[in-house]
């Protein structure tokens, strides 16, 4: 307590410094609360194959995953995959009747805009077209979620377990 | 130069604190770790109270929009955790590193470097979520954190990690100021002040460390348990594979009831050191008053289920914790009334330390009784979980530990900065604080028997709660007031108050017995003392120790119970390690809220850190061999 | 103050019980109070006035005697308290009152609505609403209470205290009405996002009453009537609404959210948030964020006509 004036230039910067740390805030933690309305039942434009004609590639998808990396959204994810019977067939991840959705195997892709159509079209020999029979946040939510089944989110936004029985026991990681 | 003139310059640069930033990280003396921890302290209730203002802006009027539920959460959650981890042990604790060498008669703490590191560890704990808070993961699921609400399921992202691994940080720098206070008020006390003695303060500390050793282990396991369902998927608290919810919650409370009393513990300490010198005579009952600490220190580990009352465990079981809940009122009322014994055989000198005393009477003694109807198992069906309990929990600590607080500040105020702060000033902000401490909290009692429920971030307007609501809000303005008012009092005089000499109170513990402020030794020659009042009943020319060392640090070692003189130790200076430490030890829980590693490459770096720390000069090897052949010689 | 979510207006027998308790604790607790205080203020006064302070034998002792005293009438009346509260606690919280023929009503929370079950040992008289309960004047009414979720806690102050809903664990406490009204009840352990917005209305009637509104509520929905209430119940068949919520007699049999089958009957939406009208059905069930962010129930688009359709087929589920 030996400095001469109230508050010192050092502590002077140091306050607005830390007062711009919020414009760095990490897109796992933002929760949005009320999104807009939309419907998951329009046609849209997304490549299943990575193959294409020509010299040039067109662009590969013209949706865009908004709950990319958030830990919100995964979580909801988790939650309404249960309420919708998705474990019905998939059961937790290692899959029954449907194909596993934890291993590195997708037979219509892994990109958030593919794994969209899968939900939202329905495939063939079982899946279900959930297009229109949920909102749209909540198949993002579920398309977040399914990623991060088999690792494609950060782990950082996963949650380890469930407050459900467990598939597995905690020391047989992935 | 006469002999004492050399001894106060070798002392002085022995002693001195370090210079630049080198100087400032290395330092291990206890005035300067002690005032670290108040500033910070004071810091971090800067942050609370702006907290606090939000919420009572946002609850000001219904169906209010300033705050959604997701920032309410968080900003209610960090009040809470900021107030309770952050501001209120840290401030308690800093008083006692600072106050309780000084007042035993001795020149630093037990251990130097380790209280440094308990300093580091909770200033890094502090810097840690809120850096996570303004990076928007604010911990929002209640200072309390219940499972399943804070688990993995239902509490996304690193918020609820950020909070379990911060309590770490400031949990293991409680338990060095207790290991810190208990080893230098048991062993480094000045030679004749027995245990009888020993100032009421300074039992207080005491009674506060053993209570701290026992309760802050169940608070870092119960988070560490949490921490690692979230991380690592174990199943403490997963009910569907064999763990229990209410686990969280006993663990949780054995440490959170306790910690209430380990914040309001020593606050009964500065009450009886503000009466014993504006009083003017010896503490009424020292017996009865060391006996009602130390049963309250007991009796608080025994009460815990009363914050689980709701939860439907059995009813007889419930029944033995009302029992006790009302128990403790019972050494708590006793000091209470030793110290009014105390006033009214006295001789009253009213001044701000004594008004903030009077305010704890006024205030303390309403959260008691609240205290009492909530303890009733019944009674409690009703009031907990509403805004009856914010209002008997506000009472109690504000009343109970902020109000002595405050009075303390000012107390000590002249022995900290050598002036004395304006008493006009202090009045002021009393008088603020007490009106609006009773317009913001005293309406919530009927809030909450009108069935307003805690934590919600929203009411309706068809509810009937928007007046007292609005009142309760406009209070709080009255304490921003006043705790500015009291802020800019101690601005101000720290540079224009009137010099305050030595003793300006004409107190009666050892620390007024040095200059104000206290040189860097604390004392040219350490006391002897030879009553219990030890500046009130001291001879003209008193005895004091000599022969102490002035070359290197050196403090007395004296017997547990009566203080005879035992023998000298060396303790150590200036040294990095202690920051070292507490960057490593901030390495592996910042780390391992998102990588378990973390954990175990911070715990490595701690060890190289341990090992340089406790590896022995070459110096200082050759001395203490030396030493040893003298002693081994005949 | 309104009396409807009150501990100060008791409308049961054991929320009677607890405020005589809080009567006697006041009254005790005020007089303690003022007897301190005044100790306090006139040890103030009398000590502010010396000019020494006292040290003789005869004061010390005095103030011995006295502080013992206060110690022992502490410990009297601190007793006499306990004595209170375990009395009225044994009183409240014995469910030997029950007698075999009781009602018995499940309720388990989620985050942020109240699920309602009255249970019947013929599974087609059972009955599943939300956020309302019916009790009989003058019966016992055992609850008993589960959570889907985190913990909960249901609290009808004009009623009884509070009890917690632990997962994994099933609380069961009893209520009686002893009078007719209409109550509110909250809930009382913060459980999240809209722990604001999760109240219940509990209606106590007469055993006539009680007995119509149970038999009407195990009716299956009502046929509709006109043609808007016929497209709206396609809607709610083709738009995201049945894959949440449940209406017994179409092929709705979702249980994630509120059963539906008299939604109309029920005088709050949204766990206590709004009114049960027109004008708040049609903007939650358009927006739910809106009114509730956060809640569970996602934004639903649909034309302005099928919205239209959509509310009057569910204002008809009487």
């Amino acid at each position: 307590m030996t400095t001469e004036c109230l508050v010192s230039r050092q502590q002077v910067l140091l306050s607005v410094a830390c007062c711009l740390l919020p414009l760095f805030g990490c897109r796992r933690e933002i929760r949005e609360l009320n999104p807009p309305i939309s419907s998951a039942s329009r046609p849209l434009p997304v490549r299943v194959s990575t193959l294409q004609p020509g010299p040039t590639m067109g662009a590969p998808a013209a949706l865009n995953n908004p709950y990319e990396g958030n830990a919100y959204a995964i979580s909801k994810g988790q939650q309404l995959f249960e309420q919708y019977n998705c474990s019905g067939c998939h059961a937790h991840g290692g899959g029954g009747i449907g194909p596993p959705l934890m291993d590195d195997k997708w037979i219509y892709g892994s990109s958030p805009a593919q794994i969209y159509l899968t939900i939202t079209e329905g495939r063939p020999n079982g899946m279900p077209s959930f297009g229109g029979h949920i909102p749209a946040e909540q198949v993002w939510q579920l398309v977040s979620y399914v990623r991060s089944l088999s690792g494609l989110e950060p782990a950082a936004t996963v949650s380890p377990r469930s407050d459900e029985m467990q598939a597995r026991r905690a020391e047989e990681k992935k | 130069m006469t002999d004492y003139a050399i001894d106060e310059r070798e002392l002085d640069a022995t002693w001195s604190p370090g210079r630049g930033i080198i100087g400032w990280l290395s330092e291990t003396g206890h005035k300067e770790i002690g005032m670290r921890y108040i500033v910070t302290a004071m810091c971090f209730f800067a942050l609370a109270g702006i907290e606090a203002a939000l919420i009572r802006l946002q609850l000001s009027r219904p169906d209010n929009t300033i705050l959604g539920p997701d920032a309410y959460n968080q900003i209610f959650t960090m009040h809470g955790t900021t107030m309770m981890f952050l501001f209120a042990v840290p401030v308690m604790e800093g008083m006692g590193i600072y106050l309780v060498p000084l007042m035993v008669g001795t020149r630093n703490v037990a251990f130097p470097r380790l209280n440094a590191f308990g300093y580091y560890m909770y200033l890094f704990g502090g810097i840690f979520i809120y850096t996570m808070f303004a990076l928007g993961a604010g911990a929002d699921a209640g200072w309390f954190a219940y499972v399943p609400l804070s688990g993995p399921m239902f509490a996304p992202g690193k918020r609820v990690d950020t909070w379990a691994n911060m309590i770490t940080f400031t949990e293991v720098s409680a338990l060095v100021v207790a290991v810190e206070i208990s080893v230098t008020a048991f062993k480094q006390r000045a030679p004749g002040m027995s245990l009888n003695r020993i100032p009421l303060f300074v039992w207080a500390m005491i009674v506060t460390s053993f209570m701290i050793l026992f309760a802050m282990p169940a608070v870092m396991l119960d988070t560490g348990f949490l921490a690692l369902d979230r991380l690592v998927a174990t199943q403490f608290f997963n009910q569907s594979e064999g763990g229990d919810a209410l686990l969280y919650q006993h663990l949780f409370w054995f440490f959170g009831h306790p910690e209430v009393y380990i914040i309001f513990i020593p606050a009964l300490g500065f009450i009886s050191a503000i009466i014993t010198t504006f009083t003017g005579r010896k503490p009424f009952g020292y017996p009865v008053m060391v006996s009602s600490l130390v049963f309250t220190g007991f009796m608080a580990f025994g009460l815990w289920v009363h914050h689980m009352f709701a939860t439907g465990l059995p009813q007889l079981g419930q029944s033995f914790f009302t029992a006790a809940s009302m128990m403790i009122t019972i050494p708590t009322g006793v000091q209470i009334f030793c110290w009014i014994a105390s006033i009214s055989l006295g001789r009253l000198v009213i001044r701000t330390p004594v008004l903030y005393v009077i305010g704890f009477f006024a205030v303390f003694i309403i959260g008691g009784l609240s205290g009492v109807m909530v303890a009733s198992v019944p009674l409690d069906f009703q009031l907990h979980d509403t805004f009856f309990v914010v209002a008997h929990l506000h009472y109690v600590l504000i009343g109970g530990a902020l109000f002595p607080l405050f009075g303390a500040f000012h107390y000590w105020f002249p022995k900290w900065t050598g002036r004395m702060y304006s008493e006009r000033m202090g009045q002021w902000a009393f008088w603020l604080l007490l009106i609006g401490f009773n317009l913001t909290f005293f309406p919530m009692h009927i809030l909450g028997l009108n069935g307003m429920p805690r934590r919600i971030y929203t009411y309706g307007p068809h509810m009937g709660w928007t007046t007292l609501n609005q009142v309760a809000s406009g209070g709080a303005v009255f304490i921003v007031l006043s705790v500015v008012c009291m802020l800019a009092n101690f601005a101000i005089s720290r540079r224009r108050g009137a010099l305050a000499g030595s003793n300006p109170w004409n107190a009666d513990s050892l620390e007024w017995a040095t200059s104000s402020p206290p040189p860097s030794y604390n004392f040219l020659h350490l006391p002897v003392v030879a009553g219990p009042n030890p500046i009130w009943d001291a001879e003209p020319d008193p005895p004091v120790v000599v022969g102490m060392a002035t070359g290197h640090r050196e403090v007395l070692i004296t017997k547990t119970l009566d203080a005879e003189v035992d023998h000298r130790e060396e303790i150590p200076g200036h040294s990095l390690g202690p920051f070292y430490l507490a960057i490593a030890a901030t390495i592996a829980l910042w780390g391992a809220i998102f990588f378990a590693w973390w954990f175990t490459i911070g715990l490595c770096l701690s060890g190289i850190v341990l090992i340089f720390w406790f590896w022995p000069a070459r110096e200082q090897v050759e001395v203490d061999m030396l030493r040893e052949r003298e002693e081994a010689t005949p | 103050m309104n009396g409807f979510q009150s501990a100060m207006h008791p409308a049961g027998v054991q929320a009677s019980e607890l405020h005589h308790l809080w009567n006697i604790f006041l009254c005790v607790s005020i007089v303690v109070y003022g007897i301190t205080l005044a100790a306090v203020l006139i040890a103030v006064r009398r000590s502010h006035r010396r000019t020494e302070p006292l040290a003789d034998a005869p004061s010390e002792r005095r103030a011995t005697i006295a502080v013992a005293i206060g110690a022992g009438m502490t410990f009297v009346t601190v007793l006499a308290l306990l004595v209170a509260s375990v009395a009225t606690g044994r009183t409240v919280g014995t469910l030997g009152r029950l007698g075999t023929a009781h009602l018995e009503i499940d309720v388990t929370g989620h985050q942020w609505w109240w699920e309602v079950t009255y249970p019947n040992s013929e599974p087609d008289k059972s009955i599943r609403t939300a956020n309302e309960i019916h009790i009989p004047v003058g019966k016992p009414v055992e609850l008993r209470l589960a959570t889907r979720d985190v913990i909960h806690s249901l609290w009808i102050p004009n009623l009884h205290g509070k009890r917690d809903l632990i997962p994994g664990r099933v609380n069961k406490f009893w209520i009686e009405a002893d009078r007719p009204g209409v109550y509110r009840g909250q809930c009382a352990e913060f459980c999240g996002l809209q722990h604001a917005n999760m109240a219940l209305t509990v209606i106590a009637e007469s055993q006539d009453a009680y007995d119509r509104w149970l038999e009407h509520q195990r009716t299956a929905a009502p046929e509709p009537v006109t043609d808007a209430q016929r497209r709206g119940r396609q809607a709610f068949l083709s738009l995201p609404c049945v894959n949440c919520h449940a209406i017994t007699g179409i092929d709705a049999y979702a249980t994630a959210g509120p059963d539906l089958t008299h939604i109309a009957s029920r005088s709050t939406l949204a766990a206590g948030t709004l009114i049960n009208n027109k004008g708040s059905l049609s903007g939650w069930v358009v927006n739910p964020q809106a009114l509730k962010p956060g809640s569970n129930m996602p934004a639903n688009e649909m034309t302005p006509q099928q919205l239209n359709d959509l509310v009057a087929y569910l204002e008809s589920l009487q």
